[in-house]
């Protein structure tokens, strides 16, 4: 901002200073408000619904104590779902990273087309979720699926993906790695181009292979795109819900919860049987857990790394 | 001053009684049902130029929340359609009011409606009622069948087998046309519950409905019945197409020789349907079994709480044209569903038609469960029935397990 002095009277230069930060603070308000109002406010309440047996078609909502949460302790869903998702979460996102950092690397090497190649791996991440979901649940589909005409043409045998419960997690999670890749491409991308090219010079002159280089140069200094993607990778399989929503629309979670999460298993609760208190309690162990892998995450995988 | 306030009051009170009253009225969308009801609301307000009929409506999916969620925030509609499953949850949050039995005598009630309507009647009063009634039964394709060489639809379920089975093509886990378009979470776990059940010689729960029944030899024989057609006979296989309504889709696409669906299906498989097909009713056990079984259900309509003075009057008003004989003829051909009265289901020219006759003679000895958690007593059978279909459970032990399961909800809602 510049401040003409002829439009503005002569002030001290710490008032002018003042006037920008409370400029500032009153910017940085309103948003804040609304955060405190949409968000913080919602999950203080959620923490205090969490002690009531609040049904939302009951009359009376009686206090309960910790009642929901011994509930939870004994729930064999809610135990199956807090396995899923941690399935999800571990096979997921390092899936993703991986195949995002190979993707990103390749395309680093090659020069013609390369923006067709991009737009075409993040197509994906801008389709809209229930399309994709509905689109592949008839490409995994037993009877009509390419993907098992594929199979059969290979001689193997037909598989039943999603209507299998040992196979329902892997091919829903098949489903979210192959969404998110264009945007981990992305970030692999902007990674990389932030390396300087000099590093590599003087690892070539000096002789170093082209493994050396990439253990040694490139994935140490991707890491703070390595901790962000972890972090907001885990923070969104944690969450995960419209694909398993989707994928098996008519035993949601299913076949036998092999697919439910968390947060799937919050809405059911929630919105179909209407146990609010029982669902502000998973609420609140979720945002626990969320909160808790978040820090360790942080804590422990950023490293500063300079050269 | 006190007279004055007292004429005040009184002139009001006047002017609200002449004052036009506008009432809402709630349902889910469905596009046959919105139209009927606009067209409906049109007579209403010709017959009665004070009252104003709101239609509003919510997606299918979204509609028992969006109506539970009013109830805490005291909105919401005057008078709302609601599956009569539900009534339970909703009469005991004191959400419907008891429909006054000046307009509508408990007595007269019970003679006039189809019996399932009797799950509507709670501590002796009628909260809601219907318009129309659905019963389920068997929609097959006559071109299927004519290319198997059967000339009529399945009376006994051994037939039933049998027909599918020369319908079949293909092998599991790639067929390409079902017998039978076998879906546990479409209407297969009601004809499970309701009619296997009974038809095996069990009953499915007790008379008050508090305590399952079913975990029985007739229940886990009904069991091993309902999984035998996948397993065992190999006649289909769920999912077979992808979606919300997998069996109603792929038979419709003329892939499936026979399904189970109920009425409400008939307007959409005869938009859509591009063969020759037909209904019948549910098969029996043997050719001479007397118990014939079906599991009825329907939508009714109530009036809220929110109702009170000019709005309950006008409310009260709509509910009888609604559930009125010109009502429920209209309803059955622009809708498609069967009237909730006797002695219009009786119509001989409906019992005679080839689409509605097998529903509508399946009415007298339709049952309807009273559900008090209908999302969690429904996971209680998929979830069994799926044990039997992919992990080999043995069915008296998924029988077991559902029955547990759906006591334990039961008992939850009771229990207070």
């Amino acid at each position: 901002m510049t401040a003409s002095p002829a439009s503005v009277p002569l002030r001290r230069p710490g008032s002018l200073k003042r006037r920008q930060t409370i400029t500032a603070y009153t910017f940085l308000l309103l948003p804040l408000l609304f955060f405190l109002i949409v968000r913080f406010l919602p999950t203080l309440v959620a923490l205090r619904l969490s002690l009531y047996d609040w049904n939302i078609l009951k009359e009376v909502q009686p206090y309960v104590g910790g009642k929901n949460y011994s509930r939870l302790v004994q729930d064999a869903i809610f135990g199956k779902a807090l396995v899923n998702t941690a399935l999800y979460t571990l096979i997921g996102v390092p899936a993703q990273i991986v195949l995002g950092l190979g993707v990103a690397l390749l395309l680093g090497k090659i020069r013609a087309l390369q923006g067709l190649f991009r737009a075409l791996y993040f197509a994906p991440y801008v389709t809209p979720i229930v399309a994709a979901a509905w689109v592949w649940q008839w490409l995994f589909s037993p009877q009509f699926g390419p993907v098992n005409t594929f199979l059969i043409w290979l001689h193997l045998p037909p598989q039943p993906f999603l209507t299998s419960p040992g196979q329902a997690l892997a091919t829903t999670t098949a489903l979210v790695v192959w969404q998110n890749l264009g945007f981990q491409v992305v970030l692999f991308l902007a990674g990389l181009s932030a390396i300087p090219r000099t590093f590599y010079e003087a690892a070539e002159i000096d002789g170093a292979s082209g493994s050396a280089a990439f253990w040694k140069i490139t994935l140490p200094l991707l890491n703070p795109t390595i901790v962000f993607s972890v972090v907001t990778g885990t923070i969104s399989y944690l969450q995960l819900f419209t694909q398993v929503v989707n994928l098996n629309f008519t035993d949601q979670g299913g076949p036998l919860g092999s697919t439910m999460t968390v947060a799937l298993y919050i809405y059911q609760m929630a919105f179909g049987r209407f146990q609010m208190g029982y669902a502000s309690a998973i609420t609140v162990v979720l945002f626990v857990i969320i909160l808790v892998i978040t820090l360790l995450q942080l804590r422990f995988l950023t490293r500063r790394v300079d050269y | 001053m006190k007279k004055l306030l007292t004429l005040a009051l009184g002139l009001s009170i006047a002017s609200a009684a002449a004052a036009p009253v506008t009432i809402t009225y709630w349902q889910y969308d469905y596009a046959s049902k919105v139209t009927a009801i606009n067209e409906l609301i049109k007579k209403f307000e010709a017959a009665n130029p004070d009252i104003t009929v709101k239609q509003e409506n919510f997606p299918y999916d979204a509609y028992s929340q969006k109506v539970a969620s009013s109830v805490p925030a005291g909105q919401g509609p005057d008078v709302v359609n609601l599956y009569y499953g539900w009534l339970p949850q909703y009469v005991d949050a004191g959400y419907l009011q008891p429909l006054p039995t000046k307009d509508f005598p408990t007595v007269l009630t019970d003679a006039t409606y189809a019996p399932m309507v009797k799950t509507a009647k709670m501590n002796g009063k009628y909260y809601a009622l219907p318009t129309a009634v659905r019963t389920l039964a068997v929609f097959y394709n006559k071109d299927l069948f004519k290319a198997a060489g059967i000339k009529t639809p399945p009376k006994t379920w051994d037939e039933f087998i049998a027909d599918a089975g020369k319908i079949v093509q293909g092998a599991p886990p790639r067929y390409t046309t079902l017998g039978f378009g076998i879906q546990p979470d479409g209407q297969d776990y009601h004809v499970l519950r309701e009619v296997l059940v009974r038809q095996f010689g069990g009953q499915p729960y007790s008379k008050d409905g508090k305590t399952v029944t079913y975990n029985s030899d007739a229940g886990a024989k009904a069991m091993a019945f309902y999984t035998d057609l996948q397993t065992k006979y190999k006649l289909g296989v769920p999912n077979f197409f992808p979606g919300n309504n997998s069996y109603r889709d792929a038979f419709i696409a003329g892939k499936v020789g026979m399904i189970i669906d109920g009425s409400f299906a008939v307007g959409t498989i005869k938009s859509g349907a591009k063969f020759d097909w037909g209904v019948a009713q549910l098969p029996v056990l043997t050719s001479n079994a007397k118990e014939k079984d079906n599991f009825g259900s329907y939508w009714v309509n109530g009036i809220t709480k929110n109702a009170k003075g000019d709005k309950l009057a006008a409310s009260v008003k709509f509910m009888k044209f609604l559930t009125s004989a010109e009502t429920q003829r209209y309803w059955l051909q622009n809708v498609g569903e069967i009237p909730a009265s006797r002695k219009l289901a009786a119509d001989p020219a409906l019992r005679k038609d080839p689409v509605f006759g097998p529903f509508v003679a399946s009415l007298p000895y339709a049952s309807s469960t009273v559900f008090v958690d209908e999302a969690g007593q429904r996971k209680a059978w998929v979830d069994a029935i799926n044990t039997v279909l992919l992990q080999g459970n043995s069915p008296a032990n998924a029988v077991k397990a559902a029955a547990t399961s759906e006591q334990k909800v039961l008992d939850d809602y009771y229990k207070k």
